[in-house]
């Protein structure tokens, strides 16, 4: 068990640069997620902490130990890959065997570590069987096996559940989870899938490009994304941003014809042009009529319904604003609304975004 | 393409036995004459039934000899010939294998000026470089030996082509869950890729044992000592065998007799043979 360090890796491809000084420390026992859009260099990374492939600059510790220049094998790290990568002509037993023989293991010990993983992922029946004579979730399994009977300092993930059908996903990404958590070896977990992102690790770290966007847990990188990349990539329906302008003594900002309050006033950033980020689910219906507050509600937002998807539990509604700018909507799923109907649409002063419409970047107030 | 029409069934057997017929008539012809007394042979019609000489021609072959063609016993031809096709064959396999591997799954300066040089010699049979290599032996005085016999046949851009096609298609990530299971290069040659090719190489091995067999003309020009003759190469210098009438009844025995072990071979392996060429176990 071990920390794994990553210091500003860079990796060329020849002239493209895929992973631009890329640092993140992933502490004893913790499972990291990394997510990213397809051709991020989210594999590349995994591949280098691994030693599949070598970094151009920068370095890779794994507990004290700088491992740049060792092999795969070295590195006391076991790697699941995203088609298993079983050996096809050994029994399930071999192939969790291997790696161990190879260490030069004593044959006892190799026996009874395969047989308590296998104990563990409910292979005990299946050891003597082939690849190709399991289903897909046991070949899963058997990937899992061949990396636990390491016992190595960090597991390795490269998309492992992708190739499961979308049940068996669920269910071993629960798995996943219990035996991280039992026992306790640090995990990298590389996917594309923000529900697996969202669920499985302790962090979540936003790959864009080669670029490190935001590392922090994932109910965080939800809450507060710290750019419009992640606002947008992070959600599903996606965040909806909208132009907007924060007035002059910076505790509104104003779009779609309308003014709201903002949370915390952003004294420094008065007057200034923003991107306003609102998520789909954080909007709701104004309370309508005379039951409301003496107020009328404070800055709703009225949205021109253009058309609607019923998905049973959620209805979401597309529209545009006074304005002309887009909004998604995503209400409950007994809200009957139809077409062309106006919304009176309200959300809590805590949930809006803003964010630096050249950088990208967060606004925050700073004290 | 299942079809359960009765005509076509019994059109496709039809067809199958037909060829099946044409394929087996020579060898059965063969095999009668190989059985009659001399003479009897070339008699007008050609006899169609067993003789009564199949014991007496076939031990004459074997074990002592033809007189009147001037040729020794075949059984030590039969040996030479399964030693040169052995030979060839394993050597054949081992060495492509070994050059598909590096060709494949390393980086060395003039990798591709490598394959493409032994991709190139599938241009020039053996008859085209015989004087050559030829030569070569005869400077290695490797005349009238079994090294000379196999070592220049070894070679081969075919089954070099063939593995680096096979090796091709091993996923990636195969080779390196084996890197990162702590396999080098050679153990991972040994441990997976080996197993991963049986069926390719069985399936090649009966190639090119009965590629090995059949060698005619370097065997003819190599060898001068009659303890180093090959069976196929004794099949014709008996025909032409000076002055005399060929042995018909003797001759077809040997070509018999020539015919046995590649087909043990292919029946042996038929079951890896098929296997290899229909499935891959990826
Ligand atoms: N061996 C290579 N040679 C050249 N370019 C490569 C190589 N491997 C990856 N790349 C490039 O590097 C970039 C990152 O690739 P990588 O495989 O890390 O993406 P990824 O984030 O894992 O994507 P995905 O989600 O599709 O698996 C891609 O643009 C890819 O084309
Ligand atoms: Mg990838």
């Amino acid at each position: 068990m071990a920390e794994v360090t990553v210091t500003d890796i860079v990796k060329n491809f020849g002239k493209v640069e895929v992973l631009k000084k890329v640092s993140v420390r992933i502490e004893d026992g913790e499972l990291l997620v990394i997510l990213g859009p397809s051709g991020c260099g989210k594999s590349t990374l995994l591949r280098i902490i691994a030693g599949l492939e070598t970094a151009t600059s920068g370095d890779v510790h794994i507990g004290e130990r700088l491992v740049n220049d060792l092999e795969p094998a070295e590195r006391d790290i076991a790697m699941v890959f995203q088609n298993y990568a079983l050996y096809p002509h050994m029994s399930v037993r071999q192939n969790m065997a291997y790696g161990l023989k190879n260490l030069g293991t004593p044959k006892p010990i190799i026996e009874q570590r395969v047989a308590e993983a296998a104990k563990i992922l409910g292979l005990a029946d299946l050891l003597d069987r082939k690849p190709r004579q399991l289903s897909g979730g046991q070949r899963q399994r058997v990937a899992m096996g061949r990396a636990i009977v390491r016992e190595p300092k960090a597991f390795l993930f490269d998309e492992p559940l992708s190739n499961l059908d979308a049940k068996l996903r669920v269910q071993m990404r629960h798995e996943i989870r219990e035996l991280q958590n039992r026992l306790k070896t640090t995990g990298i977990f590389v996917t594309h899938d923000q529900v697996e992102a969202m669920t499985l690790g302790d962090r979540l770290m936003v790959l864009n490009a080669g670029v490190v966007e935001q590392i922090g847990a994932p109910f965080e990188v939800y809450s507060r994304p710290a750019s419009l990349f992640v606002a947008e990539f992070i959600g599903s329906p996606a965040m909806n941003l909208l132009d907007g302008d924060i007035d002059q003594d910076g505790r509104k900002v104003a779009f779609g014809g309308t003014h709201l309050p903002l949370g915390q006033p952003l004294t420094n950033h008065a007057g200034r042009r923003v991107r306003v980020g609102l998520r789909p689910e954080h909007l709701g219906e104004a309370v309508a009529g005379s039951t409301a507050t003496a107020d009328p509600t404070p800055g709703a937002l009225d949205v021109l319904i253009e058309w609607i998807e019923l998905l049973g539990a959620d209805t979401v509604a597309h529209g545009r604003l006074q304005d002309g700018q887009v909004v998604t909507v995503r209400l409950p799923g007994d809200h009957l609304v139809q077409t062309g109907d106006r919304l009176a649409v309200v959300l809590a002063p805590a949930n809006l975004h803003l964010f630096d419409p050249q950088t990208g970047t967060r606004l925050e107030h700073t004290a | 393409m299942v079809e359960n029409r009765p005509l076509f069934m019994v059109f496709v057997h039809l067809t199958l036995i037909l060829g099946v017929l044409i394929v087996a008539l020579p060898i059965y012809v063969t095999f009668v004459a190989s059985t009659q007394a001399p003479g009897d042979v070339l008699r007008a019609p050609i006899p169609m039934t067993m003789g009564d000489q199949l014991a007496h021609n076939y031990s004459a072959v074997l074990g002592t000899g033809l007189e009147r063609a001037s040729s020794g016993p075949v059984a030590p031809m039969m040996l030479n010939s399964f030693i040169m096709a052995m030979g060839i064959a394993i050597g054949k396999i081992a060495i492509s294998l070994l050059s598909a591997f590096a060709i494949v799954y390393f980086r060395f300066p003039g990798r591709m000026l490598a394959f493409w040089t032994i991709f190139i010699t599938l241009m020039l049979p053996v008859e085209v470089r015989i004087l050559p290599t030829y030569e070569v032996m005869a400077q290695l005085k490797l005349l009238n030996t079994y090294t000379g016999l196999i070592l220049p046949l070894i070679a081969s851009a075919t089954a070099t082509f063939l593995f680096r096609q096979f090796f091709m298609t091993v996923p990636d990530e195969l080779v390196e869950a084996a890197r990162v299971d702590g396999a080098g290069p050679m153990k991972f040659f040994w441990d997976i890729l080996l197993p991963l090719s049986r069926t390719n190489i069985a399936a090649l091995f009966v190639i090119l044992f009965i590629y090995g067999w059949n060698q005619y003309l370097w065997p003819l020009l190599i060898t001068t000592d009659e303890s180093m003759y090959t069976i196929v190469m004794a099949i014709q210098r008996m025909v032409v065998a000076a002055e005399n009438e060929p042995e018909w009844h003797f001759i077809t025995a040997v070509a018999v007799l020539a015919l046995i072990p590649p087909v043990l071979v292919v029946v042996f392996m038929q079951r890896l043979f098929v296997k290899g060429l229909v499935d891959t176990e990826k």
